[in-house]
């Protein structure tokens, strides 16, 4: 290693200097409190467990996501949290054990092996909330209201919404009796809406017409309000489980529609986290970024493993990626320099302003830099034996 | 329209088959990516504007947003993993195969194969599917050299007309895939812009559609 290198970071991981650090601080602040006036507690999961507990539900994407190690002392394996649903999940289930709907909140940083995307993050700022223990459209609807109104908090001032439901696509390979190979590249084909190989795979599988025509068509249901409707025709032929799924997601999606900074779009082969989700699924978007910046839906089941399967419905964030994408609301700092002398009145002057909540620099004896260096903008000066505050 | 769209498109045979798809959609550019120096063409309209990059760049700003649709090669974006990106159209232009070549006198040995390529990842793949297990040694160009001079067994790279490996004493002989080039559109752009994207899609598929 050249001497040069030594201070340079891990690819991936970032530190946050002041006045981002900051930032991130206040807003983390402000959206707990957004979340304790909708009743959600806060739970922070330890950062280091038991891998078996960690990988709970979500498929081998986690697992290969997540860094291990041994832990010396029972021989196990442990993992940094990659994800903290799954652990918020087994506090659920296995700590609190309520039969009432449970609202949790959490915000920690996560660890992963690999970025999500190619120059992205490995140590997310993950926030979210879970709500357990209702199966029905209206609990769906108040954590995507949440997931908006978390947006912008954060300071965000239009959101895109992408609403579509796992059911759907379920339903159909169920309906066409698809083996699970076929289901498998079908999925992939259509996370790409890649028709030319979406024709060839079908055309392969030799399906019913009908049953083909509809699985075809997903990759085009995509767009506004009206496709929903066009969905119900075209997918008339599906059976009971489709026919639901479009009636839960119209009953989900009533609650952001009419609002003027929300933009929804309907995209029926979106299966974000297909292999664990079990009902509705959304995502927030804003122009020129890729990825979705917030993710939610429905995964009932997720506890099983705990031995209490209850339904659950959340979303996902990564706070730090959604401040790079927020105005940044910040004014400059301001502060109050304080010369260095030894004189009661000055302290107490001092200790005053600070309880008064002012941010008070005192001068160390023989420094470097005057009140502007220290990012203050007045200062503090004698005046007939008191002290006054002035502008610089 | 009143979004504007950005496309990122490659020099050479992809820029010159897209070109006439693109007229069908009523886009033109104003200048000539040959002659200029221009790394970003204006058009005929105020609200698109092509970006002129490397054919294996066209996923990546594509995917990161910096373009909302692109038009890249399949064997582009089977190397590139296309995860981050739609693919709904095969504009069935610059067609070619992926393919294993070498010479055709070659012995059997017990040995590990070597192949040269700059598709590492499909090649992995294919021999993977296939039970094997190679050695892939990544060149950036004149594969064809590498059998001749003991560098690599085989190597993976695309024909059209098979010339260059004639030329060379080397033969096609295993096909991998049948490549031609995709309209790749940007995951948030089709959210954010959708109409216009859709129309966008819907235009080119109709000129592919009246060249077939």
């Amino acid at each position: 290693m050249v001497d040069t290198d030594r201070w340079l970071l891990p690819e991936g991981i970032e530190e946050l200097l002041p006045p981002e650090a900051e930032r991130l601080e206040r807003v983390r602040r402000g959206l707990l409190e957004l979340f304790h006036t909708w009743g959600y507690r806060q739970v922070i999961p330890p950062f280091i467990e038991y891998l078996d507990s960690l990988l709970t539900g979500a498929g081998n994407d986690l697992d290969l996501e997540t860094f291990k190690l041994t832990d010396q002392l029972s021989g196990r394996l442990m993992g940094v949290r990659a994800d903290m649903t799954p652990q918020v999940a087994r506090i659920d289930a296995s700590q609190l054990q309520r039969e009432e709907p449970t609202r949790l909140c959490y915000l920690g940083t996560v660890l992963r092996t690999r970025p999500a995307s190619h120059g992205g993050t490995r140590s997310p700022m993950q926030v979210g909330v879970e709500l357990y223990g209702h199966a029905g459209p209206e609990s769906d609807r108040e954590v995507l209201t949440l997931m908006v109104e978390t947006l912008f908090k954060a300071g965000l001032e239009h959101v895109y919404l992408d609403l579509g439901h796992v059911g759907i696509f379920r339903g159909l390979a169920r309906h066409a009796g698809l083996d699970a190979d076929t289901e498998n590249r079908l999925f992939d084909a259509l996370q790409r809406k890649a028709k030319p190989e979406i024709a060839e795979i079908l055309a392969a599988a030799d399906l019913g017409k009908t049953a083909a025509d509809a699985l075809a068509a997903l990759a085009d249901l995509n767009g506004g309000p009206q496709i929903l409707e066009e969905a119900r025709e075209v997918l008339s032929g599906a059976g009971e489980e489709v026919k639901v799924a479009l009636d839960n997601l119209r009953r989900v999606a009533v609650a952001v529609e009419q609002r003027p900074d929300v933009s929804v779009h309907f995209d029926l082969a979106e299966l974000r986290g297909y292999h664990y989700h079990t009902g509705v699924v959304f995502a927030a978007f804003v122009p020129g970024r890729g990825q979705a910046i917030a993710q939610g839906g429905r995964y009932d089941g997720i506890a099983r493993v705990f031995g209490r399967a209850r339904p659950a419905t959340g979303f996902s964030a990564d706070l730090r990626e959604v401040l790079s994408l927020a105005t940044d609301d910040t004014g400059p700092i301001r502060g109050i320099f304080a010369p260095c002398a030894d004189d009661a009145v000055l302290d107490a002057a001092i200790a005053k302003l600070r309880e008064n909540g002012e941010r008070v620099v005192q001068a160390l004896p023989g420094q470097q830099g005057a009140a502007a260096d220290m990012d203050c903008d007045r200062q503090l000066v004698e005046k007939d034996g008191s002290w006054k505050v002035e502008g610089l | 329209m009143s979004e504007p769209l950005t496309i990122a498109l490659s020099k050479g045979r992809i820029f010159k088959e897209t070109l006439p798809l693109l007229a069908h959609a009523g886009i033109e550019p104003v200048d000539d990516p040959e002659k200029s120096r221009k790394l970003i063409l204006d058009t005929n309209r105020d609200d698109v504007k092509l970006v002129i990059i490397r054919a294996s760049d066209v996923p990546t700003y594509v995917e990161y947003g910096a373009a909302d649709l692109g038009v890249a090669g399949k064997d582009v974006l089977m190397e590139h993993g296309g995860e981050g990106l739609y693919e709904p159209l095969d504009l069935k232009i610059a067609r070619c195969r992926l393919m294993v070549a070498g010479p055709t006198d070659k012995p059997e040995h017990g040995r590990r194969l070597k192949i040269a390529t700059k598709f590492v990842n499909s090649t992995r793949r294919y021999y993977a599917r296939k039970g094997k297990q190679v050695e892939i040694i990544k060149l950036y160009g004149s594969m064809e050299l590498a059998p001749l001079v003991g560098l690599a067994d085989y190597i993976v790279d695309l024909v059209d007309t098979g010339n260059t490996l004639k030329a060379n004493g080397l033969q096609p002989l295993e096909h991998i895939a049948d490549i031609s080039s995709r309209l790749v559109v940007n995951k948030a752009s089709m959210k954010t812009k959708h109409a216009t994207i859709k129309r966008f899609i819907d235009d080119i598929a109709q000129a592919v559609e009246s060249r077939a």
